[in-house]
């Protein structure tokens, strides 16, 4: 492996580029468009450079050893006095399986996030400057294994979401940034309130065969470094680890969003400007789900077993009631976003299988969810560009007027709907395989088929009022895609078609890994009947 | 034996199809006659196909070809078996006669549709589409495993929906593509969940495998009720597919669709997939899993047939026909008659595809005029049509010297055996009501359009016999539909050579305790499925069944030359004398009514239920909370204003006021201090006086 820093030059080359924006004559907008889409090249030419030194056999999950591109450096280190000793923070870098397409997607969803945001024509220094900061954040997260690193990054993340909403958003934009940033910090709360629970839960041995209490993940998996009286140790008798299990995963399941905390994303997408909406839906939401598997999954084993059941259920809930709740909208972002929460259903679903098959559904459902309905809000801000309305009922007959961009809706439309050949029927076929072969879970799944048909219900109602039937009078001074438009949208119909044909090209990044969690688990459970998928 | 030549005809077969799709997509609309290289690749394939076939079932007969690759694998965890996604295809018999008549099928109407679809303004589109199509359906056809069918399955949808909605500015084009999809849905969801207990049973997708695992005894999760249960949710997908009630709503809206779509799709092709999966799947269904088959095939053959008898859409009437005639092959198989299952799927293909392509013929003679009720007499004005739609008729009411009475003939045999072996009697006679009721509607559909006086005299005079391109896949079509193709004895459908020579009828895998007597199964070390039981019945069905179903079809065609020839009958007094019944087929047995009443707006009434519950409790739970907060705020603001804030500035004002008052002894003087020292001491003194 060569010794370059891949992982920090990957998270930090946009804090770079914001530097540069930030000295940059605001005079000059298209500069600073150019240096931001600089840098998110670079970083996408930085993921694939990454995956191609990739070992596909390396499991990661609870082990240092078999995690790649590791950075480890003591970070902080303080006397923190005779009752909590000192204080070590790891800044403690690495990837797995888990983390690989993750860290792809945000490379990937960031470059189209920049390219679709090249019509933004207020503050743009501002905007460009928060845009990096933003995607340094959610590098971060994905790269981090150190919780209180992990911790920061997710908090990074939040304030430049914040604005980026708040000023560049639609009419209601205050109401909705005020909405997502308070909600969010609340799950961040129950997040910091349990990792600062597990810190006092587990000690590290050091070189010198001192203990120091931790934040390493990879540390608060393993069993044997929890003292016998810490608050979240497996062996204290009162245990609250229950508790603290259900408290960050509420945390987490914020982010998702999981039903009943998802009213914020469709206020936060509507009032997002498109490339917000982007990021959002792209890579923001998978955050949520890659927290779950990242520390709830591999700290708390016996928990998830005993949970498992619970996120299934919310999985089926918000794949039904997702979808049912889209079906009633006649907001086309609106109906884009509870499409999402819907479709972000089956990630929890395929995760409470506690099956390879299932978790590698889930993972690789949550790549192609950012890949998807990425271009599904892409879609809709090429229309409301054009039209300056959502209204899915506004329109009607669009197919001939702009037969390119209705190639590509319907390339979407039929992706989100699961058709096989496009890459979403890959992972939600995986998660029910796993879903179903795990019988705590059986009958969710049977209800979660359901999905599939209203799924195909909305989407199909919402093609057919925007883009058939007559042409219309008012709209005969549309025009079709641009050159950029296509930039956009045809390296996502790439990945989706080539995802659809040709899965094992993500499946086996992730499967090694997802292997290793679900062995890790079953072997720190008492999981018995076991998925046999 | 894996001969790689055949291997490289099933994919060139199978890939120059979507080929012409990719062909006609890339080109973008630039080049003009693009469809003209979409036609030859489907050239190529068509002999390819031709090559199969001759293999198949001359060079080497009773032989399977298997290919596979692994698509996806990987290990699940410790001590579990690795998931092996394997695709392949499998060539025998059946998927050679399959193919080519897909092939050729699909051939001749895009001969004819160039013809039809002729200044079209989407017009090569129109044929990249048919590509894709056609690519789908061979998929069908070739895959030798469940998760390539659902797959193809689905692909297969897709392109009907495309076909379907192809005039997509006309809103009932639109409305009959989506309600397509969405019912078939339903079926597929069936399917699905079926595949999914297979797979977690067996650990594979591929069928050679899932019935080796079936045979060797292991059940999914040990019962052979959840066996009959995977073969009836896989069946499932056939039912929407194959427009099996209930699910059979669908595909008479298809005929929104181009004519010639019709006949490759709604009539011939795609709607016989759900036959071809049972077929696929009929080793491992289970005798509770046949009977429910043929209970839907049977009632599925009725109810249709009688809606057909009152429609006055030339289209429509052929829908019903269709949806009539798949309920035939579903109930064959459902009573076990497996290789007339088949055999009837292939001649109904040639047939059915005939009378579409002969409607077509007769709508774009008469401007697209589709009411029987304006036709009339056209059999001057067009020959070429009304002796082609005259063999088709014949055919299918299965009378003798036809390809119908061949393959009709063995399945109601077939009824009529299964009620002798099983006692079920309703399956035989729904089956022979319907021969009945065919042999009438087609010719009351024949005599409207061909005979009598035009209704419409205009349209009579501009009509005119069709180009040669259209005329041409009529009279193939035509002869294809007479018996010598398929077998040298017109009067006997046991020694057609489907039945006799290309297929071989399979034992059964299920467990001996779930499976009917009269049939095979591999553990009792049958070859062939049927035992000398079944071959009894079948004798002792053979005579009756024709007697009757000539009889049956002598009656119809009578009933039908007094209503619409001689009209010593009327139809329409006939209708006003049974409103009821006439309205009741006319509607259809409102199951439209039903579903769109109940089960659409029920569905949309509960989302927007649903909607507004998230709009105003949960959110309204979080903008509550907000509000709440805000108040909590505003409460210890006041608070904090008035108590907090008010003890901070009490305390300040009782200094102050003490200090205002007090001050007023600071004089200054020495004299007034020295009055008070002594006050003070004054007090004290008396105060602790001792």
């Amino acid at each position: 492996m060569s010794g370059l820093p891949i992982l920090t030059l990957l998270t930090f080359i946009p804090v770079l580029g914001m530097l540069i924006i930030l000295v940059l004559p605001k005079e000059n907008p298209k500069n600073i468009k150019i240096t931001a889409l600089l840098m998110t090249v670079i970083q996408v030419v930085l993921a694939g450079f990454m995956m191609s030194g990739f070992n596909y056999n390396a499991g990661g999950i609870f082990d240092q050893a078999s995690f790649q591109f590791v950075e480890k450096f003591r970070w902080i280190e303080i006397e923190g006095g005779s009752w909590i000793g000192k204080i070590k923070i790891d800044y403690f870098l690495g990837i797995d399986g888990i983390s690989a397409p993750m860290v792809l997607l945000t490379a990937i969803i960031s470059l189209i996030a920049v390219i679709s945001s090249w019509k933004i024509n207020t503050s743009v220094k501002g905007f460009f400057a928060l845009f990096l900061l933003l995607d340094t954040g959610m590098m971060g997260v994905f790269v981090s294994l150190d919780f209180f690193l992990f911790y920061v990054f997710w908090e990074l993340m939040l304030l430049p979401m914040y604005f980026l909403i708040g000023i560049w958003g639609g009419p209601r934009k205050e109401y909705a940034a005020i909405k997502f940033f308070i909600y969010t910090l609340l799950g961040s709360i129950f997040i910091l309130l349990v990792m600062i629970g597990l810190y006092f839960s587990a000690q590290e041995v050091l070189a010198d065969g001192s203990k120091v209490y931790t934040f390493n993940l990879l540390s608060l998996m393993d069993k044997s470094n929890y003292t016998a009286d810490g608050i979240l140790s497996p062996f204290n008798p009162a245990n609250l680890r229950l508790i603290a299990y259900i408290a960050m995963f509420a945390g987490f399941a914020i982010k998702i969003p999981m039903f009943p905390f998802h009213t914020w994303l469709p206020d936060a997408h509507v009032e997002a400007p498109t490339p917000i909406s982007v990021i959002l839906a792209g890579v923001l939401l998978k955050m949520g789900t890659y927290g779950i598997l990242r520390i709830n999954y591999p700290i708390f084993p016996e928990i998830t077993v005993q949970l498992a059941w619970y996120i299934g259920l919310f999985g089926v809930i918000n794949i039904v009631y997702g979808a049912l709740v889209a079906m009633a909208q006649s907001d086309f972002k609106r109906l884009i976003a509870y499409s999402s929460i819907s479709h972000m259903g089956y990630v929890l679903l395929g995760m409470s299988s506690l099956s390879v098959a299932g978790i590698n559904g889930a993972v690789l459902q949550m790549f192609n969810h950012g890949t998807i309905t990425a271009m599904l809000f892409l879609i809709v801000g090429v229309i409301y560009d054009r039209a300056h309305t959502r209204g899915i009922n506004d329109f009607g007959g669009l197919a001939t007027q702009l037969p390119m961009y209705t190639g590509f809706v319907t390339v979407a439309f039929f992706a989100a709907i699961g058709l096989p050949g496009l890459s979403g029927f890959i992972s939600e076929a995986f998660v029910f395989i796993g879903a179903f072969g795990y019988e705590p879970v059986r009958i969710l799944t049977m209800i979660a088929t359901s999905g599939i048909l209203l799924g195909a219900g909305y989407m199909l109602w919402t093609l057919q009022r925007i883009f058939f039937g007559e042409k219309k009078e008012k709209w005969a001074s549309l025009t079709d895609l641009d050159t950029r438009e296509y930039i956009m949208f045809i390296p996502l119909t790439i990945i989706i078609f080539l995802l659809g044909v040709y899965p094992s090209i993500m499946l086996d990044i992730m499967s090694t890994s997802v292997n290793s969690l679900v062995d890790f688990i079953s072997n720190n459970s008492a999981l018995s009947s076991f998925g046999g998928i | 034996m894996n001969d790689p030549l055949i291997l490289y005809a099933s994919l060139i077969t199978l890939f120059l199809p979507v080929a012409g799709f990719a062909l006609v997509t890339f080109s973008l609309g630039r080049i003009k006659k693009v469809f003209i290289g979409e036609i030859s690749l489907m050239a190529v394939s068509l002999l390819s196909s031709v090559y199969i076939l001759i293999d198949k079932l001359f060079l080497h007969p009773g032989v399977t070809s298997v290919f596979e690759f692994s698509w996806i694998s990987f290990a699940t965890g410790t001590g579990n078996q690795p998931i092996n996604v394997k695709l392949g295809i499998s060539v025998d018999s059946v998927t050679a006669i399959l193919m080519f008549a897909v092939m050729l099928i699909s051939f001749l109407v895009h001969l004819f549709s160039v013809e039809y679809m002729h200044g079209d303004k989407r017009f090569n589109r129109y044929f990249g589409y048919l590509g894709l199509f056609t690519f789908s359906m061979l998929g069908i056809v070739l895959t030798h495993n469940l998760l390539m069918m659902y797959i193809f399955w689905e692909l297969v949808g897709l392109s009907s929906y495309l076909l379907i909605g192809f005039w997509f500015e006309k809103d009932s084009a639109a409305d009959a593509a989506k309600k397509a999809f969405l019912v078939n849905r339903i079926g597929d969801i069936g399917m699905f969940l079926g595949i999914l207990i297979l797979f977690i049973t067996y650990g594979t997708f591929t069928f050679s495998e899932i019935f080796a695992g079936i045979g060797s005894g292991k059940l999914p999760f040990d019962s052979e009720g959840w066996l009959t249960a995977a073969g009836i949710l896989v069946f499932l997908g056939a039912v929407g597919k194959s427009a099996q009630f209930p699910l059979h709503v669908w595909l008479p809206d298809a005929m929104e669709g181009p004519t010639p779509v019709s006949a490759l799709i709604h009539a011939a092709t795609m709607v016989a997939a759900g036959v071809y999966l049972v077929i696929r799947i009929f080793v491992m269904l289970t005798a509770d899993a046949m009977v429910f088959i043929a209970v839907i095939g049977a009632l599925t053959a009725f109810i249709s047939a009688t809606i057909a008898l009152t429609q006055n859409d030339i289209k429509k009437v052929l829908a019903y026909s269709t949806i009539s005639q798949l309920g035939y092959m579903v109930m064959s198989l459902g009573v076990g008659a497996y290789a007339f299952a088949f055999f009837h799927l292939i001649t109904h293909a040639f047939f059915k595809a005939g009378l579409f392509l002969g409607s077509g013929s007769v709508i774009h003679a008469m401007h697209h005029e589709q009411d029987i009720r304006n036709m009339g007499g056209l059999r001057k004005k067009m020959p070429v049509t009304y002796f082609s739609f005259l063999a088709y008729t014949l055919a299918i009411c299965g009378i003798p010297l036809t390809s119908g009475f061949l393959s009709k003939d063995g399945i109601l045999a077939g009824t009529y055996s299964f009620g002798l072996l099983t006692g079920h009697w309703l399956i035989p006679i729904l089956g022979f009501s319907v021969v009945l009721l065919t042999a009438f509607y087609m010719f009351r559909l024949l005599f409207k359009t061909f005979h009598g006086k035009p209704a419409d005299l205009h349209k009579y005079e501009h009509a005119h016999e069709s180009p040669f391109l259209m005329a041409m896949p009529l009279v193939v079509l035509a002869v294809l539909s007479v018996f010598f193709w398929y077998g040298l004895n017109p009067a006997s459908p046991d020694s057609a050579w489907f039945v006799s020579k290309w297929i071989d009828v399979p034992a059964k895998v299920v467990p001996e305790s779930s499976n009917f007597s009269f049939m095979n199964t591999t553990a009792t070390g049958g070859e062939s499925l049927y035992n000398a039981e079944y071959t009894e019945a079948q004798h002792h069905a053979h005579f009756p069944t024709m007697i009757m179903s000539l009889l049956f079809d002598i009656i119809a065609i009578g009933l039908a030359l007094l209503f619409y020839i001689y009209f010593k009958l009327n139809s329409r007094k006939l209708a006003a004398a049974l409103p009821a019944v006439y309205n009741f087929s006319l509607r259809k047995w409102y199951f439209d009514e039903f579903y769109n009443g109940v089960i659409v707006k029920g569905t949309l009434l509960f989302s927007s239920v649903l909607y507004a519950f998230d709009k105003y409790i949960i959110d309204g739970i979080v903008n509550f909370s907000a509000y709440l907060t805000k108040l909590i705020s505003r409460v210890s603001s006041a608070f904090d204003i008035i108590f907090v804030d008010g003890l901070v500035n009490f305390t300040a004002y009782i200094n102050g006021f003490a200090g205002k008052h007090l001050r007023r002894i600071q004089t200054g003087k020495v004299q007034t201090y020295l009055v008070l020292v002594l006050f003070a001491l004054l007090t004290l003194i008396i105060l602790f006086k001792p």
